[in-house]
Formats: C-alpha cells, sequence, structure tokens
C-alpha cells in the first residue's frame, strides 16, 4: 500500500503542507518496500480552479491507497471518496513525522471533507 | 456605439457615472440609448433609472450529464477540460458542474457518446425601460461563480444606432473583460487615492491589452492626493470627468435618485463629458 502525503518540500524531512489541493509535493511513500518518491504538484498550485480535483486524480493515478493532509475540500474529498482512498488528518510536522504517526496508528480519518471550498 | 464604464476598485463611481450619463444622453442630448448594467454580481443601474421590467430570460450553460452505461472510461473528456470540471479516477467520471465553462470540449472528445449537453441556468437577463431610455441587467443566481456567460447575454442587447452604455464590475478578471471586449470606448473611474491610484493602472494594463481606446474620469475628485493626475500626465491619459467630493451627491445616492435629476448644476460636467466622448469616438 502506498501513502501520499502533501508536503512544502521534495523529500520527507519536509514539512508537510496542510493544504491538499494546493500544495507543491506529494511525497508517495510505500509501505511494503520504505521507498519514497515524489510528485510534483507545482501545476495545480498555480491553477486558478479545480486544484483539489486534479490534486486528488495525481494521488489516485500514482496508486495511493490512503492521502495524509491537513485539510481537503468537498470536491477533492468526493474524487478520493470515489476512488476507495482514505484521507488522514495531520499538522505541524514533517512528512516522515506524519508517516510514523501513521504506522503507529496515530492519525484520524476524515469521514468528509473537513474545510469548505476555497475558489468561491 | 458601445462605451464601458470600468474600474479596477469598486466604489468608485461607475454606476454612479454609467446612469446619469444615460440619463443626460437621452434627456439633454436626445440620444437613443441603453444601458447594459453587466455588474452582474450586483446589479444597480435599474434601481437609479427607476426602471420597469418588461421581461425576465433565463440564461443557461450547457454542461455535460453522462451516460454511465455508454462510458467506457478512457478519461478523454477530463484530458481535454482546462478547468478540472470533469475527472477520470480508475476509469469512473466526476462531474463538477459549477466548476464548468461550457465549452462542449468533453463531449466532442468522447469516442463513446457517453456525453450530451445538458442545461445549468446561471442566472437571468432581465429587460425593461426607463423613460425613453432602454434597461438591461444580468441577475447572477446566488452562489453562482460563472459571470462571463450571462454578461455576453446582457450585451447581447446592445445594437447598432443607438449609444449602448455598459457598467462593468470593477477588477480587472474575466468578468471585466467579457464586459469591455469588443467595445468603441472604456472609461476608467477612479478616485484620487493610493487605492485608486493602485487598481486604475491595473485598469490601464487591461484595456491596454485589449487594445481599446480609454480616458480616466475621476471621481470625489477634490479629496486624496495628485498622484492618480501625475500619473495619467506621465503615461499620456486623458482625464475627461472629474466629479468633486460632495456631500449631496453621497445624499442622493444613499436614496437611490440620479446626480443629475437633483442636482442639475452637475449637467455641465455630463455635457462636457458627452462632447469629449463625441470627440475621441467616431459616430
Amino acid at each position: 500500500m502506498k501513502l501520499a502525503v502533501s508536503s512544502k518540500g521534495e523529500n520527507p524531512d519536509s514539512p508537510l503542507d496542510e493544504r491538499f489541493g494546493r500544495a507543491p509535493f506529494f511525497i508517495v511513500y510505500d509501505l511494503e518496500n520504505d521507498t519514497c518518491t515524489c510528485i510534483d504538484n507545482k501545476q495545480n498550485y498555480n491553477s486558478p480552479q479545480g486544484a483539489g480535483i486534479q490534486s486528488a486524480q495525481n494521488v489516485v493515478n500514482a496508486g495511493a491507497g490512503v492521502v495524509i493532509t491537513g485539510n481537503v475540500g468537498p470536491k477533492a474529498f468526493q474524487v478520493l471518496k470515489a476512488s476507495g482512498v482514505k484521507v488522514c488528518l495531520a499538522e505541524g510536522m514533517t512528512v516522515k513525522e506524519a508517516i510514523n504517526m501513521y504506522k503507529q496508528g496515530r492519525l484520524s480519518t476524515a469521514e468528509t471533507n473537513n474545510i469548505e471550498g476555497h475558489w468561491v | 456605439m458601445n462605451i464601458a464604464i470600468a474600474s479596477g476598485k469598486g466604489g468608485t463611481g461607475k454606476t454612479t457615472v454609467a446612469t446619469n450619463l444615460a440619463f443626460y444622453l437621452q434627456h439633454h442630448a436626445k440620444e437613443d440609448v441603453a444601458l447594459l448594467d453587466c455588474d452582474v454580481e450586483e446589479p444597480n443601474c435599474h434601481l437609479f433609472l427607476k426602471s420597469v421590467c418588461l421581461e425576465t430570460k433565463k440564461v443557461i450553460l450547457p454542461v455535460p450529464s453522462l451516460d454511465p452505461d455508454k462510458c467506457t472510461g478512457c478519461g478523454k473528456c477530463s484530458e481535454i477540460c482546462q478547468f478540472a470540471a470533469i475527472a477520470c479516477i480508475k476509469g469512473k467520471v466526476l462531474t463538477f458542474p459549477e466548476l464548468c465553462h461550457g465549452c462542449g470540449g468533453c463531449i466532442l472528445a468522447c469516442p463513446a457518446g457517453a456525453l450530451s449537453e445538458q442545461e445549468r441556468e446561471i442566472g437571468t437577463v432581465e429587460t425593461g425601460t426607463s423613460g425613453k431610455i432602454k434597461t438591461v441587467y444580468g441577475q447572477l443566481r446566488v452562489g453562482e461563480a460563472m459571470s462571463p456567460p450571462l454578461i455576453r447575454a446582457v450585451k447581447s442587447h446592445a445594437q447598432n444606432g443607438q449609444i449602448n452604455i455598459i457598467d462593468s464590475p470593477p477588477g480587472t478578471s474575466c468578468p471585466v473583460i467579457q464586459a469591455v471586449k469588443g467595445c468603441d470606448f472604456v472609461l476608467l473611474v477612479t478616485e484620487p487615492t493610493p487605492f485608486g491610484l493602485n487598481d486604475l493602472s491595473l485598469a490601464v494594463e487591461m484595456v491596454r491589452v485589449l487594445g481599446l481606446p480609454f480616458a480616466v474620469g475621476i471621481n470625489r475628485s477634490t479629496i486624496g492626493d495628485e498622484k492618480v493626475r501625475e500619473y495619467c500626465r506621465n503615461e499620456k491619459i486623458p482625464i475627461i470627468l472629474e466629479i468633486p467630493e460632495d456631500r449631496e451627491i453621497a445624499s442622493m445616492y444613499s436614496r437611490g435618485r440620479l446626480v443629475l435629476e437633483s442636482l442639475p448644476h452637475y449637467m455641465e460636467k455630463f455635457e462636457k463629458l458627452y462632447l469629449q466622448l463625441k470627440e475621441v469616438i467616431p459616430c
């Protein structure tokens, strides 16, 4: 299984980005073989609308089964839910710390979007 | 002939200028006038002109409707959409009608014929009259973000052989561009304050990119500083209207009345504006 963590930088020591749709990067961590890859999400960072939807498509296409981020809006959540991707919430830590917290089962799962969309 | 009244900053007096100019043109210059209020999120020209509404027409946007039985999950619809209004994940298509700009690209791109047009109402266009002035305004549905198609519908009422005054929304984004596009002249209304200057310079950049002839009007011209005039001098932009700060104008405005109806000494200002407009715009 793979985790996708919204990140401010390109490696696991970067701070977790609390924004999902507008995160510049996603760190994708493979639980089975303990490896990390980075997805560039800057295209959505600058998009006028639909950043959450596009970001959700990006992480789904990367094969993630779980997303770890700070906030997810309604449309991004809808796409993630339709793809069967679980959303876990974390804030104020690095990507690596968030992954470790997830492994220890200490992150809460979001049952719905925890914020409203920003674009309206 | 289409004259747009626009501004970078909101609250500078676009509506005051647009409504009083329309009044002047009809009552004093005896021109055929239509006032098209393109500030569809907050149309208010009709309140000042006491328009009588004659017709209300729904404006719809074509958005995609999916037939899941025909969909093969190829994702071509999602690839072509520039607005993230249609997503294809793991072969499953999701549509977001509120993000759709109604271009129809996804319907053309779908090889399986699984998408068809569905109508989504974005607002209404109200046409009416105020004496001999033809008034048209758009009313965007509350919560709707897609105003350009509605602005287009309001502007479709502009007719040749009359002066169409287009009251634009504030700012410099898509709705404003939709409102000023194709106009023969743009009057940028500003105020002589740092905010007024900053937003005026953005609006000037916009009309220059669009290649439209324009001039500046300064409202509340006796407050603030000289920076707007200095800027116009340096940029060689003519200032063709100045309305001073006047408590009486504010008082009339707050009661929904026209300046020219209650304060006739301002007639001269609008006469000058009319003469200058006639000079710059070939009739």
